[in-house]
This record gives C-alpha cells, sequence and structure tokens, in this order.
C-alpha cells in the first residue's frame, strides 16, 4: 500500500471512530445544557447500548432492526431511571455532588454489566453484508458508511428536535435561563429527565453502530467517554455543532498517529489535545461564538 | 382574587419577608412601592413559586398555592414579569413568545395560540416586525415589551410586574404603562412593583408600600400620592436633597 492509500485508510477509520466520538460528545452536551453537570456514565450509556443489541440479536436471535429499537429504548429507560433514582430526589444538590454521583453510576454500570455479560469481548455482524469499497488503494467497508449516515440522521434528528418541537424548544429555554423557564411554565425537572433520557438513547444508538468495527464489552464505556468529553471540551461545551467536528478531529488524529506513530499511542494522543485545549482556548472552538455571546 | 396573608420568605437563614398580607381584586391594578431591598422582588418571586422557603399563605381564587411548584402557578393564571426581563436571549423573538404558551401547547390548545400572538402583536406592534431577531438583539425597551408579550401568551388572570421602568428612557416607560392600563380595559389584574412610585401610584388603584420586608402603609392611590409618609418611605432619609 501507497503512502496515500495508507493516509486515505486511516480517514476513513478515523471518521468511522469520530462519528461515535462525536455522538458522545452531543450525549454530554444535552445533560451539560440542561443541568450544568458532565454526566461521566455517558460512557456506559454507549457500552449498555452495544451489549444489550449483542443479546437481543446474537442470544434472542431477534431481527436486526427490531433489536436496535429495542436496545436503545431500554438504554432510554435506563437513562431515564438513572435521572429519577439518583439525580432528581436531591434537594439543590451542588454540581460537583452531582458529578460524582454519575461517577458512581458509571461504576454501577460497568460492574452490572461485567455482572450480566462476563469479562468477554463480543462482536455484532455488521449491518449489511456488502463487500468493502476500494477507493484509491483504500477500503471503505459499508459499516462506516452506516455509521456516519446514522451519526448524520441522529444530527438531523437533534436540530429539527430542539428548533421545531415545543419540548425541544423548552429544554433549550432551560439551558439559557432555568428561571425564565420555570416562569414560563416549563416543569424543568422534567426537562432534566428528558435531557437524561435523550443522551442515554443517543449514546445507545452509537454504541450499537460502532460494536461490528470496535467490538464491545463490559469495560469500552470508560475510554468512549474520555474520548467523547475531549470532543465536547474541543467543540466547545453545550455547542452540538462544535461537539461533532471535534468529534471527527479527535478521530482523525487518533487514527493517522495510530497508523503512522504507534497505535499504542493513541489513546494518549486524543488526552493530549484535551489538555491542549485546556491550557490554549478552554471555550473550545465554538464554544465562544455560541454560548458565551448571551449568557450571563 | 389574590390574598396574600403574613408571609414570610427567606433566603436560607435570611429572612427577607417578615409577614407580609396583601389583597388584590379582580379588574384592578395594585401597585407595590418601596426602596432597594425592601422585599418587593421577594413578594413576588415567592408569590410566583420560585422561592420556596416561606412561611405564611397565599390563595389566588380562594385555592392555596403557596407551596405549588412555579409551573403549577402559572397554570392557576398568574404570570411574572420578572426583574430584569429574563428573556431567552439566544431565541428568537418568536420562539420567546411561543415559550411563553408552553402550558397550552402542552394540553394540546394549539388553535387559539395564533389569536394569542395577533392579540400581543396588536399590544407590541414592534415584536411583528422584529419577530425573527434574536431576543438577546433587542433594546432595553424592545426587551421588556417582549417579557410582557411572553407572560401575556400564557393567558393571564393575574400579571405580576416587576419594575418594569427599570433602566428604560421616560418615553418607553410611559409606553409601557399606556399598555398596562390597556391590558386592565380588557381584564387583566394587574401588580405591580415600582421603585418609580409617582408613575405606579398614577397608574394604580391601590397601594402598598414596604419596608424592610413589611407593609407599613396602605390604601387608595390618592391618599398615597398626598401621604408625606410615603415620600420618606420610596426615598429614603435624604430625600430633601434628592427634591429641595
Amino acid at each position: 500500500m501507497s503512502i496515500s492509500s495508507q493516509l486515505l485508510q486511516y480517514i476513513f477509520t478515523g471518521i468511522a471512530i469520530g462519528s461515535i466520538y462525536g455522538m458522545v460528545a452531543l450525549g454530554f452536551n444535552i445533560i451539560y445544557n440542561a443541568t450544568g453537570i458532565i454526566n461521566l456514565a455517558q460512557g456506559e450509556f454507549v457500552m449498555l447500548g452495544g451489549m444489550i443489541m449483542i443479546s437481543l440479536t446474537n442470544v434472542l436471535k431477534l431481527p436486526m432492526v427490531l433489536g436496535f429499537f429495542i436496545s436503545v429504548g431500554i438504554v432510554t429507560l435506563i437513562g431515564a431511571g438513572f435521572e429519577r433514582g439518583a439525580i432528581h430526589p436531591l434537594k439543590n444538590p451542588s454540581v460537583l455532588t452531582l458529578i460524582i454521583i454519575t461517577i458512581a453510576g458509571s461504576i454501577l454500570f460497568k460492574g452490572g454489566a461485567m455482572f450480566i455479560w462476563g469479562k468477554q469481548t463480543y462482536s455484532l455482524p455488521p449491518f449489511s453484508s456488502g463487500s468493502s469499497v476500494r477507493i484509491m488503494g483504500a477500503y471503505l467497508s459499508p459499516q462506516t458508511l452506516w455509521i456516519l449516515g446514522i451519526m448524520v440522521a441522529v444530527m438531523a434528528a437533534l436540530v429539527f428536535f430542539f428548533n421545531f418541537t415545543i419540548i425541544g424548544k423548552a429544554m433549550k429555554a432551560c439551558a439559557v435561563n432555568k428561571t425564565a423557564a420555570a416562569l414560563v411554565g416549563i416543569n424543568v425537572k422534567l426537562m432534566v429527565l428528558f435531557s437524561f433520557a435523550l443522551s442515554a438513547a443517543i449514546g445507545a444508538v452509537a454504541g450499537i453502530i460502532i460494536t461490528p468495527v470496535a467490538l464491545m464489552d463490559y469495560d469500552r464505556g470508560t475510554m468512549l467517554a474520555i474520548k467523547g468529553f475531549a470532543a465536547a471540551v474541543l467543540g466547545g461545551l453545550g455547542s452540538n455543532i462544535g461537539a461533532v467536528i471535534a468529534g471527527f478531529i479527535i478521530g482523525l488524529i487518533e487514527s493517522v498517529s495510530a497508523g503512522f506513530i504507534s497505535s499504542g499511542y493513541k489513546d494518549a494522543i486524543a488526552l493530549l489535545v484535551l489538555l491542549l485545549v485546556l491550557f490554549l482556548k478552554p471555550s473550545g472552538i465554538m464554544g465562544s461564538l455560541e454560548g458565551k455571546k448571551f449568557k450571563k | 382574587m389574590l390574598k396574600v396573608r403574613n408571609l414570610k420568605s427567606f433566603y436560607g437563614y435570611l429572612q427577607a419577608l417578615r409577614g407580609v398580607s396583601i389583597h388584590v381584586e379582580e379588574g384592578e391594578i395594585v401597585a407595590l412601592i418601596g426602596a432597594n431591598g425592601a422585599g418587593k422582588t421577594t413578594l413576588l418571586n415567592s408569590i410566583a413559586g420560585i422561592i420556596s422557603s416561606k412561611k405564611g399563605q397565599i390563595l389566588f381564587k380562594d385555592k392555596d398555592i403557596t407551596h405549588f411548584p412555579p409551573q403549577q402557578i402559572v397554570k392557576q393564571g398568574i404570570s411574572l414579569v420578572p426583574e430584569g426581563r429574563q428573556l431567552f436571549t439566544p431565541l428568537s423573538v418568536m420562539d420567546n413568545l411561543i415559550l411563553g404558551a408552553y402550558q397550552r401547547y402542552k394540553r394540546k390548545n394549539k388553535d387559539n395560540i395564533e389569536a394569542d400572538l395577533d392579540r400581543v402583536f396588536h399590544f407590541f406592534p414592534i415584536l411583528k416586525e422584529r419577530r425573527k431577531q434574536l431576543a438577546g438583539t433587542l433594546s432595553g425597551g424592545e426587551q421588556q415589551m417582549l417579557a410582557i408579550a411572553r407572560a401575556l401568551m400564557s393567558k393571564p388572570k393575574l400579571l405580576l410586574l416587576d419594575e418594569p421602568s427599570m433602566g428604560l428612557a421616560p418615553k418607553v416607560v410611559k409606553e409601557i404603562f399606556r399598555i398596562i392600563l390597556e391590558l386592565q380595559k380588557e381584564g387583566t389584574t394587574i401588580f405591580l412593583v415600582e421603585q418609580n412610585a409617582k408613575m405606579a401610584l398614577g397608574i394604580a388603584n391601590r397601594g402598598y408600600v414596604i419596608e424592610t420586608g413589611r407593609i407599613v402603609i396602605q390604601g387608595s392611590s390618592q391618599e398615597l400620592l398626598g401621604n408625606k409618609e410615603i415620600r420618606r418611605a420610596y426615598l429614603g432619609r435624604g430625600y430633601k436633597k434628592v427634591w429641595e
């Protein structure tokens, strides 16, 4: 393989993995906007999505599409249950308390997953069975296209939801000004519940579509959460467009450096990006543009 | 319509209201005046449910709403135009108005929302022109109008206004007070909090004066405007220097 086709190959991989990071970052953003907290259990939603899908399709032999929607549904309920059980009952909790609770949630989910599925790594068949397309010496697998397509669909659905539905607008209103939201009659606590459900759903989708290329085990969530968090910060916390762009940037940096330098360093490089952003431009690439302009 | 009995509100251990009793009858404009920190905003926020740490009783149409959350209070027909407007600044004027009608949207009462939009655009024609603009890009006066319009979108029976004149040019203040009078004629009851006592008592039927968390004087607007104590109450001790 020539250098250029190698590079192209790494770019394809980077786009696939970057879509996943972007979706994890979207999940972070939705909860951050509604509550001001970083939900560190976000990666576990991704892992649960993949694991439940594996059980439904490999063990229960459900068809792919049905399994997909049931898995997303179950993880959405888990996300909502987590909010009702652990976040909702607290009266005037501090942000730090809430973040620590999400760490506890993450450990709990991880432990539960290990208990149910054990420590093995599982796989899923790709969504469609076509063979890879060869472009300039690099192979583009159909699953990469699925990942990209589903990511775009999720993004489009989110844009529609937040701009054209009353519940979406109400969630946005909560993010902008909670007091004002309460004053127009929006139930702010209910919006927090929705935000957990929604980001759990997005996490589950990410987990399901990545499993055929990256495999899944009980411990996969943490690293995905860290990379997704790096993407959220790089994109500017709260900015959804920023999250997707930053997801691609981190995915590409990671896969190119894994290819040309060493795959052993790929995790370190994502964290290095995170550190650099925090040192040089803590507001992220889109953060100052969208959020700071109007927020107090 | 609204009865507040011996209301005590707290910020943590700090008591901001020390037993306030007021009442507002249907169709009235009632003004509450007082200096900075007297408890005006606290009283409104307590009625609207934003301050939950309180003792005493708030009755609206003989229903005890003291411990209702804000969204329930909006549902009962009370809407607050908060201090500092509290708009959804990164959202468009139209979205702000639609969110004002959120409760009815949720209950699938969408049909008459168009009519309500027309109604608020009739009061505030400038907002119709600006409906696609982001709320944060409006001028101060327009933002205040949007804040009132947003509150009207929930079709309140009782409108609570927190210092609608704050930071605005005299001409804009006049315009806003004219609209408040118009709203009263249309049947909305209004409870108005102001530092600009002359303006407020000029349009109100009755008034209360609040000082350090207590109602100290009450009466009809004429009585209050003629009362020398009032000047002392809302201007504080140095009023002579200001007025004479």
